[in-house]
C-alpha cells in the first residue's frame, strides 16, 4: 500500500495514501473540531470549522476533505487557524437560535461545546437563525430550523445512507436550508421516521419527539397500570447514556431501574421476538409449501417486517411490491395486542387500565405504534414509544445510581427471551434466528453450524447473501429435500433498495431477505445513545452476540412462555387468535398528498 | 453651444483617436475571418505542435482566474478517461460584465473553432456550451451553429460533437465545478477541488472549462500565429481582451484593448472627467480608488480581471455600492459553507448597523476580520473574492460607508 509521510505540528506521521489531514493529524495523536464531518458519511467541507494551516499556503485547508500528500507541513494550532475557527464558530452562533436551556440537545450538542472550548459566548454578528415554526407534525421526529446550522449532515445520511432523501438542502444563499420536498410537514414527506438524521444532527435542529412526561404522567396516576417493554438492542445501548462503555451489557441492571422507575410489569419484547420467529418462519415454510409441494404462483423473496422504517419504506417506494413483506407484525406490536389481551386476562387486570409503554432503539417505532391498524387488542396496543435516550433520561432524571444496580429478571409471562431474539438487534439476527427455528423444524436437527453461530450472516457488509441446503427433512417436509434456501440481508435503506430493484424486476434469487433501515441494524437505531460511529457500532454488535451466546435457550422454539402462549391462548403459529393479534397489513403510500 | 460643451467635444475626439488606436492594437476577437479554412489549417497541424503553440502563447482564461490554458489542457490530455469533454463556459454572471454575449452573438464560429481544437489537441470528443439562462434569445443561432459544425465534423470525419446546454440563473455556476454539476443535473454547487475537473469533471471524466473568450483567442492564435498574440499586449500579460465598461462612464460598451494598461489610461479614455473609482473584475473584483490609478496595472501583471470595469464618478455613495454588492452575494452565495453563507449577510447587516448607528463604528474591524477568514476559509472562491471589494471599498472610502450621505 502506497504512503504519504508528513509533519503535523511537527510531529512525523505515514499514513496511506488518500487519507485525509483529519486522518493524518488522528493518527498523529491531534484533534481537530469538527462539526460537519461524520465517520459514517462522505465528507462535504461545508463547516470549515477543520481548517489548518499548511506552510507556505496562502489558504487554510479544510482537513476533512484535503488529502494528505507527501512533504506537507502542517500547523493545527497556529493563531491563524484559532481566529478563523473563533469567527465561524461566532457566525454559526449568529445563525443559529443558541436557545440552550430549553434546547433538547443541550449537552450533547456540539456546537455548544465547540463554542465553550472557543470561549465564544456572545457575538457581535447580528443573529439571523430562521424563524419558520417548529415542525412537531411528525410522531418520531421534531425538526427546529431555527437550531440548524446547515452542515447537511441530516442531508447526507438520509441519501447516502438511507437512500431516501426525504431531507434536501433547498434554496440558496441566505435562503438555503434544509427542507423536504416542497417543505412538507415531515409527517406528509416521504420520510421513513428512522430518526438516523436525528443520531447525526450536531445541534437541536433534529430530535426524536419526546415522551417522557408523558410516561411519567401514566406511572404517577394510581389508575393506570403501566407495562413496559424493552427491545433487544436497548440493553446494549442504554448503558452509554448513563457513562458506560459502548459494548456494556446492562440487561439484569435496566430491568431493576425500570421497577424503580414504577413501571408496574417489566416485560420483554425478545419474548415476542420469539414469537415473531414462531409466526414468521411458519409463514416461510408456509410460503415454500405452497410453492414447492402445492405448486403455487407464491411471490418470493419473502421479506421481513420487524423494522417500521423499512415497512414504511416499501410502502413509498415499492407500493407494488408489499406482498413480499411478512404479515406479521414487528416483536413491539405483537406483544403491544397481546398485553392488553392475553396478559389482562392472566394477570386478571381491565385493559383499558393498561398503559403500554416500549422502549425502543428507534424513532420510527414511535410512528408504528400510532398506525390505525395497530388497534387490534380493541385500545391502542402500544401507547407511548421511549427511545434509549428518552429512558436514559427517565434514569438520570430519577436520581438512580445505575452503575450501582442490582440486577434483576423480567416479569412473568412475556418476560423470558432466548438468544435467538436478543441477536434480532443486529443487522443478520432475525435471519439467523429464523434458520435456528425454521432448520430444526423441517430437519429436526440444529443447524449445522457451530455452536449455533451462522456466522456467514453475521458482518458489516451493507448486503450479505447465503445459502442453506436442507438435507434429510422430516417426512412432512420431504419436498424440501435438496432446496437451497438463498438468504440475504440488507441494512441501511440504501443498501435494501439495490436488493428491491432485482425483486421489483422479478430477477430476486432469494427466497427470505431481512432488512433493518439502520446501518448496522438495531442497535445502530435513531433513537440510540449519541454520538454513533462504526466502532461504536461495532462494540454494540460484539455485545449483542456475547448475550446471545450466554443463555441457556438460544433457540425461538425452545421459549417456554412461547409454547405456553401457544397452549393456553393462541393454539398454533399461524392460527386463527395468532391472525387477529399478530399480523397485519400494508398499506401503498405512492399517493400521498 | 457653450464653451464648455465645445471644450469636451474637442477632448471626446482626442479620446476616441487614442481609443481607436488601441482597438486596433487589439483588433482580434472581432476581425471576421473564414473559419472553415482555418479549421483545415488546423487539423493539419499535430495536436503536440498546437498545444506547443497555446503553451508558448502564454494564453490565460479570460474568464477572470487567469489559468494558463496551455497547462489546463496538457493536464486533460494526460487524464487517463474513456471520454473527455471540452465545456464552453458561457455563464457571464459577474455583475458589469457582457462581453462574452456580444462574442457568442458576434463570432460563435471562432468558441466552436476553439472548442474542437481544444478536442484536437485532449483527444475530447464532446463539446458542451454553458450558456447562462438568460442568454436564451440566443439559443436559436447558437444551437443552428453547432448544427452546421457538427455537419462539417461528421463530413471530416472529425471525432468531435458540440451543443448547447442552459444554465438555470445561479451566478455561482460559472465557478466550473458548480457549472459541472448543474449540467449533471445537481444543484449548482461548487465540488472539492482536488480533484480538478481536468482529471474528474462532467461524469468524472477529464473536462476542460475554458471561457468563451478564451476559446476565440484560441482560434485567433492559431490564425494569426504566436508573434502577433504575443505583441499585443502592453505588458507581459500576453494577448488582447475584451472589457466590458459601465458605470459613470463616457463611452460605454465592450471593447478589446491589450492588456497591460493603468487603470489611468483606461479612465483617461472612459470616464467622464470625474472618475472617483474604477470597480475592476466585476462585484468580486478590486476597487481601486483615484490616487491609486496612475499604479495600478490591468493584467496578469496587477490586478487580474474577467474583464469587467464599472467606473464610479463623485455622485455615486461608495455606501450603496458596496450595499449592493453585499446584497448580490448573500443571496449568490450557493449556501454550502459557513464563512461565505453566514460572512455575506453579516457584511450586509454590519455595514447597515453602522449606518444606522446600532453597532458602533468600530463594528469595521470585525467585518474586516470576517472578511479576511472568509478569504482564507471559505471553500470556493466566491467567498473567498469578497475581500478584494470589501477591504478596498471600507479602506478607501471609509467616510462614505458610515457617515450620512
Amino acid at each position: 500500500m502506497e504512503k504519504v509521510s508528513l509533519t503535523i505540528n511537527g510531529i512525523n506521521v505515514e499514513v496511506r495514501k488518500g487519507s485525509t489531514l483529519l486522518e493524518a493529524a488522528k493518527k498523529a495523536g491531534i484533534r481537530i473540531p469538527t462539526l460537519c464531518h461524520h465517520p459514517d458519511l462522505v465528507p462535504a467541507g461545508n463547516c470549515r470549522l477543520c481548517v489548518v494551516e499548511q506552510k507556505g499556503a496562502p489558504f487554510l485547508l479544510a482537513s476533512c476533505t484535503t488529502k494528505a500528500a507527501d512533504g506537507m507541513e502542517i500547523e493545527t494550532n497556529t493563531h491563524r487557524v484559532r481566529e478563523a475557527r473563533r469567527v465561524i464558530l461566532e457566525l454559526l452562533l449568529a445563525e443559529h437560535n443558541a436557545d440552550c436551556i430549553s434546547c433538547p440537545a443541550s449537552g450533547k450538542c456540539q456546537l455548544q461545546s465547540l463554542a465553550h472550548e472557543y470561549f465564544v459566548q456572545k457575538t457581535d454578528f447580528m443573529n439571523i437563525a430562521d424563524k419558520s415554526p417548529i415542525d412537531d407534525s411528525s410522531p418520531s421526529i421534531v425538526k427546529d430550523d431555527s437550531k440548524c446550522i446547515r452542515c447537511l449532515r441530516c442531508v447526507r445520511t438520509c441519501s447516502e445512507l438511507m437512500g431516501v432523501s426525504a431531507l434536501v438542502s433547498a434554496h440558496k444563499g441566505r435562503y438555503t436550508k434544509v427542507e423536504t420536498l416542497l417543505d412538507k410537514p415531515l409527517q406528509y414527506a416521504v420520510c421513513t421516521m428512522c430518526g438516523q438524521c436525528v443520531s447525526r444532527c450536531p445541534t437541536g435542529a433534529l430530535v426524536e419527539k419526546n415522551y417522557v412526561n408523558d410516561v411519567w404522567r401514566a406511572i404517577s396516576d394510581p389508575e393506570k397500570f403501566v407495562v413496559v417493554q424493552t427491545a433487544p438492542s436497548v440493553r446494549v445501548g442504554l448503558g452509554e447514556m448513563l457513562n458506560m462503555a459502548p459494548g456494556s451489557i446492562v440487561t439484569g441492571k435496566m430491568a431493576t431501574a425500570l421497577r424503580q422507575l414504577g413501571f408496574d410489569a417489566v416485560l420483554d419484547t425478545n419474548f415476542s421476538a420469539d414469537l415473531t420467529i414462531m409466526e414468521e418462519g411458519h409463514e416461510l415454510l408456509q410460503r415454500l409449501t405452497k410453492a414447492l409441494r402445492d405448486k403455487e404462483k407464491i411471490s418470493f423473496p419473502m421479506m421481513t417486517s420487524c423494522c417500521p422504517a423499512w415497512v414504511k419504506f416499501m410502502e413509498h417506494e415499492y407500493p407494488d411490491q408489499l406482498e413480499h413483506i411478512s404479515s406479521c407484525k414487528s416483536p413491539q406490536q405483537m406483544l403491544g395486542a397481546l398485553i392488553k389481551t392475553y396478559y389482562a386476562q392472566k394477570r386478571g387486570i381491565d385493559p383499558s387500565k393498561i398503559v403500554s409503554v416500549s422502549i425502543m432503539p428507534c424513532t420510527a417505532k414511535k410512528f408504528e405504534a400510532s398506525r390505525l391498524e395497530m388497534k387490534s387488542s380493541g385500545y391502542t396496543d402500544v401507547d407511548y414509544v421511549l427511545t434509549t435516550r428518552e429512558l436514559g433520561h427517565m434514569i438520570r432524571q430519577s436520581g438512580i445510581w445505575f452503575d450501582e444496580l442490582e440486577e434483576s429478571t423480567f416479569d412473568s409471562p412475556m418476560g423470558e427471551g432466548t438468544g435467538a431474539a436478543v441477536i434480532f438487534g443486529a443487522s443478520g439476527g432475525v435471519m439467523e434466528a429464523a434458520l435456528r427455528t425454521v432448520y430444526e423444524v423441517v430437519t429436526g436437527r440444529e443447524v449445522p453450524f457451530e455452536n449455533l453461530n451462522i456466522t456467514p450472516l453475521r458482518g458489516t457488509d451493507g448486503v450479505r447473501a447465503a445459502s442453506i441446503r436442507i438435507d434429510k427433512p422430516l417426512p412432512d417436509w420431504s419436498f424440501l429435500e435438496g432446496v437451497e434456501v438463498n438468504v440475504a440481508i440488507a441494512h441501511g435503506l440504501a443498501n435494501a433498495r439495490k436488493l428491491m430493484d432485482d425483486v421489483e424486476k422479478g430477477l430476486s434469487p432469494y427466497h427470505f431477505i431481512e432488512v433493518m433501515a439502520c446501518p448496522n441494524g438495531c442497535i445502530g437505531g435513531g433513537g440510540q445513545p449519541m454520538p454513533t460511529s462504526p466502532e461504536i457500532r461495532r462494540k454494540r454488535t460484539a455485545a449483542i452476540y456475547e448475550a446471545d451466546s450466554k443463555l441457556p435457550r438460544r433457540k425461538s422454539h425452545e421459549n417456554s412462555e412461547v409454547l405456553a402462549l401457544y397452549k393456553d391462548f393462541l393454539t398454533e403459529p399461524l392460527g386463527h387468535r395468532s391472525h387477529e393479534l399478530l399480523h397485519t397489513h400494508y398499506t401503498k403510500r405512492d399517493d400521498l398528498p | 453651444m457653450s464653451q464648455d460643451a465645445e471644450k469636451s467635444t474637442a477632448k471626446l475626439s482626442k479620446v476616441e483617436k487614442k481609443l481607436n488606436l488601441l482597438k486596433k492594437r487589439a483588433h482580434l476577437i472581432f476581425r471576421n475571418i473564414d473559419c472553415v479554412k482555418l479549421f483545415n489549417r488546423i487539423l493539419k497541424k499535430t495536436p503536440d505542435e498546437i498545444l506547443a503553440t497555446i503553451t508558448e502563447s502564454g494564453l490565460r482564461g479570460r474568464g477572470g482566474a487567469g489559468f494558463p490554458t496551455g497547462m489546463k489542457w496538457k493536464a486533460a490530455l494526460e487524464a487517463p478517461g474513456a471520454v473527455k469533454y471540452v465545456i464552453c463556459n458561457a455563464d457571464e454572471g459577474e455583475p458589469g460584465t457582457f462581453k462574452d454575449r456580444v462574442i457568442l452573438e458576434r463570432q460563435p464560429d471562432k468558441i466552436i473553432v476553439g472548442m474542437a481544437t481544444c478536442a484536437y489537441v485532449t483527444k475530447a470528443t464532446e463539446g458542451y456550451i454553458y450558456m447562462r439562462g438568460e442568454y436564451n434569445f440566443m439559443s436559436k443561432e447558437i444551437k443552428a451553429c453547432c448544427e452546421k459544425w457538427n455537419d462539417l465534423f461528421e463530413k471530416k470525419d472529425f471525432p468531435f460533437r458540440v451543443s448547447l446546454r442552459l444554465g438555470s440563473g445561479a451566478y455561482i455556476c460559472g465557478e466550473e465545478t458548480a457549472l459541472i454539476e448543474s449540467m449533471s443535473g445537481n444543484r449548482g454547487e461548487p465540488r472539492l477541488r482536488p480533484p480538478f475537473p481536468v482529471s474528474e469533471g462532467f461524469n468524472d471524466m477529464p473536462t476542460v472549462v475554458n471561457n468563451v473568450e478564451t476559446l476565440a483567442y484560441v482560434t485567433m492564435i492559431m490564425d494569426d500565429g504566436l508573434d502577433f498574440f504575443k505583441s499585443v499586449a502592453k505588458d507581459d500579460s500576453m494577448g488582447g481582451k475584451v472589457f466590458s465598461v459601465s458605470g459613470d462612464a463616457a463611452i460605454k460598451g465592450v471593447f478589446e484593448l491589450p492588456l497591460g494598461m493603468t487603470v489611468q489610461e483606461f479612465v483617461d479614455i472612459f470616464g467622464d472627467g470625474d472618475t472617483k473609482a474604477v470597480q475592476v473584475g466585476g462585484f468580486s473584483g478590486l476597487c481601486v480608488p483615484r490616487k491609486h490609478f496612475a499604479t495600478t496595472i490591468i493584467g496578469y501583471r496587477g490586478v487580474q480581471t474577467g474583464g469587467s470595469m464599472i467606473l464610479y464618478n463623485s455622485t455615486r455613495s461608495m455606501y450603496l455600492v458596496l450595499k449592493n454588492y453585499l446584497e448580490f452575494f448573500q443571496e449568490e452565495s450557493c449556501g454550502q459553507c459557513a464563512p461565505c453563507r453566514i460572512g455575506c449577510q453579516q457584511l450586509l447587516l454590519g455595514i447597515e448597523a453602522m449606518r444606522q448607528g446600532t453597532r458602533p463604528l468600530s463594528h469595521i474591524d470585525k467585518l474586516r476580520e470576517l472578511v479576511n477568514v472568509m478569504g482564507v476559509a471559505s471553500k470556493c472562491k466566491l467567498g473567498m473574492s469578497l475581500a478584494n471589494p470589501f477591504n478596498s471599498i471600507t479602506e478607501h472610502f471609509f467616510e462614505e460607508i458610515c457617515s450620512k450621505w
